[in-house]
């Protein structure tokens, strides 16, 4: 068992939240609510060594790079928030920041999600696939883009071929959803298996790595 | 015009630069790309003030009116605890402020997260049903895939878990290529509808 | 037997919370070991690395948090381990506040491990609010977006990253996340700039990328638990080739129980169809 006073208290407050298996109680409300403290108080340390003061304050006190005064402006704006009369002002950085990335990403989904998986479906000559196979799977990849996207044509009524081809889709997409749940298993059993660890290894010492 | 014209014109503006300057690599325009992705960090990590600030008038109502005292007054004071700690102590690898971080948020967050194993046994046994064939096609992909990801099902045969691989591989890439392209033409289509101010929900009221 | 499935159908939940920690617990306690076979994604990034000449630089983007922290930090672990033998320099970063300290820890953790010197093989840069903003400034010049480094040293002033300007000297980015976020280090760092990118994703988002796979747009991909305990075993294997002591193998330590977890779900789902057709058939008569 461990003798190291952090580990029982990280260990009491992981048995503070998995009481709430039993049913909601005040140890697992105060556990919840000292997280929401806790993470806010991190947070808002990493923002200011990791943001605020390298990406703009140290530029203005260090460098003198007045240029800087431009993003500390739009950045104090935020705070317009709390005062009711003036609260519209929030809408200038979020309108910088939102413009920007809309615009950085219009040519970036277009490369990366389009371009570049339309020509991973597009097929090719029997030939150029290393073995049978690998050209039947070529065949079903293309069959199950399209018939997937065939499904989410929402501007024609599903009627005739659209209705067969969307009938097709939902079984390639009944495959990928089921092969999404098959992974969630692993991953949701996966979390308590890492708290199990710590309980029972780190803590009462009973597993060793 | 500050409440509206201005906010849509920086949207448009910044939003019509941004994509052209993909396009035409000109020394300005490299310019502009470099100063914007500069800036973007120092305003976006200022938008932690709205963040703190919503969560401490939020706690400290419920405190002044009497409602959740002793919780609320939990979360207001390890906020201030845990900023003070990491500005007067630094938050390197020894700080107090990391020790609080591995032996408090670490277990709590984790802990909290794994709660969702037990949700998730329950669920599967109570909602998993093979009502239809698409649902039960749903249910035949999930098991392959749960068994050939697992040792136990490669120790049981090797062909298992190479077939759970072609599930992956094949059928269900395929249903996230699909899913992918759609997604990629919403974005475009949201960023430009943003861009040209017929999306104005991120105004508020 | 009908009457039977149907009374399991209404089973309290709380017993099926104590099977599942039952099966979780006992494997732990007493590990059978089974062997664990390598996927090819997992292979991939393995095999990237190791090809990688002594001296390389690869940045691992810490983009997850403690929510996934038993899925993901076992592979950060071991691929640090593995390029850190090998000689590749890795520079930590992350996307997600949360995840600083968390690779803050690996790294350290590692680094003092292999003996390796901060500055000189290894570094940690910290976080950066802004994901696109991020990965497009890593591609023109690291400088402007970390100006200093997670201890808030300035950057020209550590002997690793002299050299260092932008992607061109970065020969892998690895996204470690729990989220969709590795699409971002794909969307503007491999499309725009031509970076490798691999990542190491929780086993719910792992399905979603095997389309990039196909494509080529990501090198390879450790996924969940399973993919863990496949790159620890690749690592023990190189450990034990060059005479190391073996690291921890956490990942591996907890896939016996993740087996029988496994077993136990599949029980449960075909125990709850049986209730539920018991249940039909007797309303229908």
């Amino acid at each position: 068992m461990s003798h190291d006073p952090w580990v029982w208290i990280a260990a009491i407050l992981s048995l503070f939240i998995f009481s709430f298996l039993y049913k909601d109680n005040p140890f697992y409300k105060f556990a919840e609510h000292l997280l929401v403290g806790v993470s806010a108080g991190y947070y808002l340390n990493i923002y200011w060594y990791n943001g605020i003061y390298p990406n703009i304050v140290q530029h203005l006190t260090k460098e003198h790079n007045w240029l800087y005064i431009v993003p500390l402006f739009l950045g104090l704006l935020y705070f317009a928030i709390f005062i009711p009369k003036f609260s519209y002002f929030i809408r200038w950085p979020i309108a910088f920041l939102l413009g920007s990335a809309s615009g950085f990403a219009i040519p970036a989904a277009f490369q990366a999600r389009i371009m570049e998986q339309a020509k991973g479906t597009i097929l090719l000559s029997p030939s150029s696939y290393h073995s049978p196979l690998a050209f039947f799977n070529a065949i079903l990849i293309f069959i199950g883009v399209l018939t997937v996207l065939s499904y989410f044509f929402f501007s024609k009524e599903h009627k005739g071929t659209l209705k067969i081809s969307s009938k097709i889709g939902i079984i390639f997409l009944m495959i990928g959803f089921g092969a999404s749940f098959g992974y969630t298993v692993m991953a949701r059993v996966s979390l308590l298996i890492g708290r199990l660890q710590f309980l029972l290894g780190t803590w009462l010492g009973l597993i060793k790595y | 015009m500050l409440q509206r014209t201005i906010p849509l014109a920086l949207v448009f503006i910044m939003g019509i630069l941004t994509t052209i300057q993909f396009y035409i690599p000109h020394p300005i325009s490299q310019e502009f790309y470099r100063t914007t992705i500069d800036w973007m960090n120092g305003i976006s990590s200022m938008a932690i003030i709205l963040a703190i600030g919503s969560l401490v008038k939020h706690h400290w109502t419920k405190v002044s009116r009497g409602q959740n005292v002793i919780y609320s007054s939990t979360t207001l004071i390890a906020l201030t605890a845990m900023a003070l700690i990491g500005f007067i102590g630094g938050i390197g690898q020894h700080s107090l402020f990391q020790k609080l971080f591995e032996n408090v948020q670490i277990p709590l967050q984790a802990t909290m997260f794994s709660l969702l194993a037990f949700f998730m046994a329950s669920a599967a046994y109570r909602a998993f049903r093979a009502k239809t064939f698409e649902a039960t096609l749903l249910l035949l992909a999930a098991f392959i895939v749960m068994i050939g990801m697992i040792p136990l099902g490669y120790f049981i045969s090797p062909g298992i878990s190479a077939f759970s691989q072609w599930i992956l591989d094949v059928p269900n890439m395929a249903a996230k290529r699909g899913i992918m392209i759609g997604v990629g033409l919403g974005m475009i289509s949201t960023s430009l509808k943003i861009i040209l101010g017929i999306e104005r929900n991120w105004l508020g009221g | 037997m009908r009457e039977f499935f149907i009374k399991l159908g209404k089973i309290d939940r709380r017993v099926i919370y104590g099977i599942i920690a039952l099966g979780v617990i006992l494997p732990l306690l007493k590990p059978i070991g089974l062997p664990e076979n390598i996927t090819p994604p997992v292979k991939h990034v393995y095999d990237y690395i190791d090809s990688l000449p002594a001296g390389s630089v690869i940045i691992l983007s810490i983009d997850y948090d403690a929510t996934v922290l038993p899925e993901v930090h076992p592979m950060v672990l071991a691929v640090l381990r593995h390029a850190m033998v090998k000689g590749v320099r890795p520079i930590g970063l992350g996307l997600n506040p949360a995840g600083t300290g968390l690779g803050l820890d690996a790294f350290t953790k590692v680094g003092k491990e292999l003996g390796k010197k901060y500055g000189k093989d290894f570094v940690y840069l910290g976080f950066k609010p802004n994901v696109s903003a991020t990965i497009l400034g890593l591609g023109e010049n690291i400088r402007k977006v970390f100006p200093t480094d997670y201890f808030g040293t300035p950057i020209d002033s550590i002997p690793m990253l002299k050299n260092v300007r932008n992607y061109n000297d970065i020969a892998l980015t690895i996204s470690f996340s729990g989220s969709s976020l590795p699409e971002n280090w794909i969307m503007y760092a491999n499309a725009r700039y031509g970076e490798k990118i691999a990542c190491g994703v929780t086993a719910v988002m792992a399905a979603d990328f095997y389309p990039y796979l196909q494509t080529g747009q990501l090198v390879g991909m450790i996924a969940g638990l399973k993919g863990a305990a496949e790159y620890e075993t690749l690592v023990n294997r190189l450990f034990k080739k060059l005479g190391l002591k073996r690291p921890s193998v956490i990942a591996i330590r907890g896939m016996d129980a993740n087996s029988l977890a496994h077993v136990l779900i599949m029980v449960f789902i075909i125990l709850g169809n049986l209730a539920f057709f018991a249940a039909k058939y007797k309303e229908e008569k």
